[in-house]
């Protein structure tokens, strides 16, 4: 059972960020994306980017700006519009070492190359028993954004979690973004890192350690966000910084909610997970996207499986209405969940509580 | 077992007749006989004898592709002064086509006795087209290939004894029998695939053809020239990705040669049913690229037309697309009944067997006696029945092999910031990570 804590941690009721005991420099995640592919394109000249707009437009959504710039066009692709073109040409450079880092432009798009995603890069290494792996990265948003419609708001993760021989990442702050992505582009194996487009210009405090170019966070290890002992809160992405205010909130009413930032979706922490709820008995699970067979669905089993009899309640599964997105503005707020829906969550956990001394 | 390293012949200026274009060209005939024949009944479709070499130059490059354009000019002329190959490479061409054959009859042995199971697709009557193309072909170039891969590992390099074992699903494959009839991978021989979906192994062969460029102007490695064949079918050349990567070939000049073994059947579906302009070779113009019709059955034709495409790719000139006109005389896959395909066109084709034709060749030009050729096949005969052998006798895989190489990452952590694996720090030894 390990716990990342680093700092004292603590919480304006309001906003989603805290005072680190040595305060340094605060850092979108859009700058710690572009700051992490910077370091690691000067570092290893077999890094190269490829996808749509990453060059002359900067990126559409300016993650890769000054890029172009700086490495030049054999190292900064802009590619036609051919998802499934670029993802298996990118699959194929990574058989013979190159180490690129494939943009989408969200990850709605990845579903046109989802073949080279998962049936060339995340099976290579296995069909071809060990000869050949496939360093590559497939970045980009993942999720909801604002009024973007059914096409463009879908969130991936369980999805790609399902396949063996993939990873999968979601950070939130900008310490995950940086740390994470780092991680990716220096792994052996495909790596499918999911972003999310409405948290890259938001703030977050950095370490000097963070901001040292060889700051890089363990894959398939989440992080305790905040400690409690009556409520375990699951969450990525997003989704935490939702589960943080929502923590707020509970303590106001005398729930310490222990909040966890899973950063991996796979590898799954679940040792973390399960130590949690051994601790707290209770557990909710967030995510942003569809309820049936996502990621809730599997941490849920996964204590069911390891931790059941430490369960004082039923577990809590809080996720995006089960239909595709809506475009009016209310509807929307409707199909994803919002802090209130994970207070009431967690609420009802603790009211169905028995108090039965034998259980630990 | 192995087979001598390829003896990588110069490309000699050997010129060969093509029809020009005032000519109708004999697609034209067929395409305008009327609906009912063209769409119904492929048996009453004839591909009437295509010329030897067809050439398509897109405009934009007629003077830049000089080595096209000097094949286009000249005129094919055989004496005894001017033959296309040596005894040497004709033995080694007549051997790998043998290979191939008789190694794919064994297959289909092999999966009537029970030893070999799923899906299996054979490759016979196309040997002309692998052996023309990969034994042109350096060990550090690449072949990418479709599930039809069999024959092209074998004439790449990878031992019958590693093949034979794979199919059979044994420890001893070239994947550890992890991968199949479908998936044939062998790093040592550059052969990545082996892909089930058509039209997957084309971005892919386009990613391998990549990192010569990118070598040679990125990381400054002066003799990255390597070159990559994608093979595929006449099926494949319907679907998008194949459109999509002769765009980003061309467009970055890629060191890619697509081959397209254009057998007329994509299983059941006639190539002339399913395509609104059968003749795949002119959609290489339209993306920039030359495009070239060979006759597939004729290894020597093959064989002169890669010569001049690899060399094109190798020296930096660009992509290249080649429709080879083949055919398969079994089913697309030992479960295919084949029903479809009429018994004369078989019948036709069976005629212009490319083992028969290379006989023939070697025969009348005297560069080989009845009694090499025989030995040759005695010879093969052996080591089929020496890979037979091996694989029955080979374990299978142990059961701790299934979870092994999901990952190249032992326990998923990923690597940390001295650069190694983070599982070897002892604090990392709690922590589940699935693999």
């Amino acid at each position: 059972m390990l716990r990342a804590i680093r700092h004292k941690s603590i919480h304006p009721a309001f906003c989603a960020f805290r005072a680190f005991s040595s305060a340094a420099k605060e850092m979108t995640v859009r700058d710690a994306l572009n700051s992490a592919l910077d370091e690691e394109m000067s570092a290893d000249p077999k890094v190269f980017l490829m996808g749509e707009e990453v060059g002359e437009y900067q990126g559409a959504y300016k993650i890769t700006k000054g890029l172009l710039d700086k490495y030049g066009p054999e190292r900064v692709l802009d590619t036609p519009i051919t998802e499934a073109g670029f993802a298996g040409i990118g699959v194929g450079a990574a058989y013979y070492g190159l180490r690129p880092v494939v943009e989408f432009m969200t990850f709605n798009f990845s579903m046109q190359a989802i073949d080279h995603i998962i049936n060339s890069a995340a099976k290579s290494y296995y069909m071809s028993a060990g000869q050949i792996s496939v360093p590559i990265v497939f970045r980009g948003p993942n999720g909801a954004a604002a009024g973007v419609g059914a096409q463009h708001s879908q969130c991936y993760a369980a999805w790609f979690a399902a396949c063996p021989g993939l990873k999968v990442l979601t950070p939130y702050s900008s310490e995950d973004a940086r740390g994470l992505l780092k991680a990716a582009i220096r792994d052996p194996d495909p790596v499918v890192f999911l972003e999310n487009e409405l948290l890259y210009g938001e703030l977050f405090p950095v370490s000097a350690e963070v901001l040292d170019s060889s700051f890089c966070l363990p894959i398939g290890k989440a992080k305790i966000e905040r400690e409690g002992k009556d409520v375990t809160i699951t969450a990525y992405s997003k989704m935490v910084g939702y589960a943080l205010k929502a923590a707020d909130i509970l303590a106001k009413e005398g729930i310490s909610a222990e909040v966890i930032n899973l950063r991996s979706i796979r590898p799954l922490d679940r040792s973390t997970i399960n130590a949690s709820v051994r601790k707290t008995n209770r557990l909710v699970t967030v995510e942003e996207s569809f309820p049936q067979h996502g990621v809730g669905a599997e941490i849920c089993t996964s204590v069911v499986e390891e931790s059941f009899g430490y369960l004082d309640a039923p577990v809590e599964r809080i996720a995006g209405a089960d239909v595709p997105m809506p475009y009016a503005a209310n509807l929307e707020r409707m199909a994803v969940p919002q802090v209130e829906d994970i207070v009431r969550a967690a609420k009802r956990t603790c009211h169905r509580s028995v108090p039965l001394a034998a259980t630990a | 077992m192995s087979f001598s390293a390829t003896n990588f012949a110069q490309p000699r200026p050997v010129p060969v007749e093509v029809r020009s274009n005032e000519k109708p060209l004999s697609s034209d005939s067929f395409r305008f006989r009327g609906p009912p024949s063209f769409l119904g009944s492929p048996h009453s479709l004839r591909f009437n004898p295509i010329p030897p070499f067809k050439l398509a130059i897109p405009h934009s490059q007629r003077s830049n592709a000089s080595a096209v354009t000097h094949i286009a000019n000249g005129k094919m002329v055989k004496s005894s002064a001017n033959l296309l190959i040596t005894k040497e490479e004709g033995l080694e061409l007549y051997e790998d086509m043998i290979l191939g054959r008789y190694f794919e009859d064994m297959c289909a042995q092999m999966y009537y006795r029970g030893k070999m199971f799923g899906f299996v697709h054979l490759y016979n009557g196309q040997e002309a087209v692998s052996t023309g193309f990969i034994k042109l072909l350096k060990k550090e170039d690449t072949v990418v290939s479709t599930y039809r891969d069999h024959v092209h590992a074998l004439s790449k390099g990878v031992s019958a004894r590693a093949v034979m074992s794979e199919l059979f699903g044994k420890a001893t494959g070239c994947c550890r029998g992890q991968g199949g009839s479908m998936h044939m991978f062998s790093k040592e021989h550059n052969v990545i695939g082996g892909f089930a979906f058509i039209g997957e192994g084309i971005p892919v062969a386009t990613g391998a053809a990549f990192p010569s460029k990118y070598r040679r102007e990125v990381l400054k490695e002066a003799g990255a020239d390597q070159v990559t064949l994608a093979f595929f079918g006449d099926g494949t050349c319907n679907n998008g990705q194949f459109y999509e990567c002769l765009n980003m070939a061309a467009l970055w000049k890629l060191p890619i040669i697509f081959v397209v073994e254009n057998n007329l059947w994509a299983i059941g579906m006639s190539h002339l049913r399913a395509t609104s302009d059968p003749e795949i070779w002119k959609k290489g113009p339209a993306f920039g690229m030359p495009g070239v019709h060979v006759d597939g059955m004729d290894v020597l034709k093959v064989r002169e037309v890669a010569k001049e495409v690899i060399e094109r790719a190798r020296r930096g000139d660009g992509p290249t697309l080649v429709e080879c006109e083949t055919y398969r005389f079994r089913g697309h896959s030992l479960a295919d009944p084949d029903e479809l395909r009429d018994p004369a066109e078989k019948a036709r084709y069976a005629a212009r067997d490319p083992i028969s034709a290379l006989k023939k060749y070697l025969f009348e030009n005297k560069l080989a006696s009845e009694q090499e050729l025989k030995s040759i096949d005695k010879k093969i005969d052996e080591v089929l029945d020496d890979a037979v052998e091996y694989s029955d006798e080979s374990p299978l895989p142990r059961r701790s092999q299934l979870l092994e190489n999901v990952f190249a990452d032992p326990k998923g952590f990923g690597i940390g910031p001295d650069g190694k694996y983070r599982c070897e720090d002892p604090k990392f030894t709690q922590g589940t990570a699935h693999v």
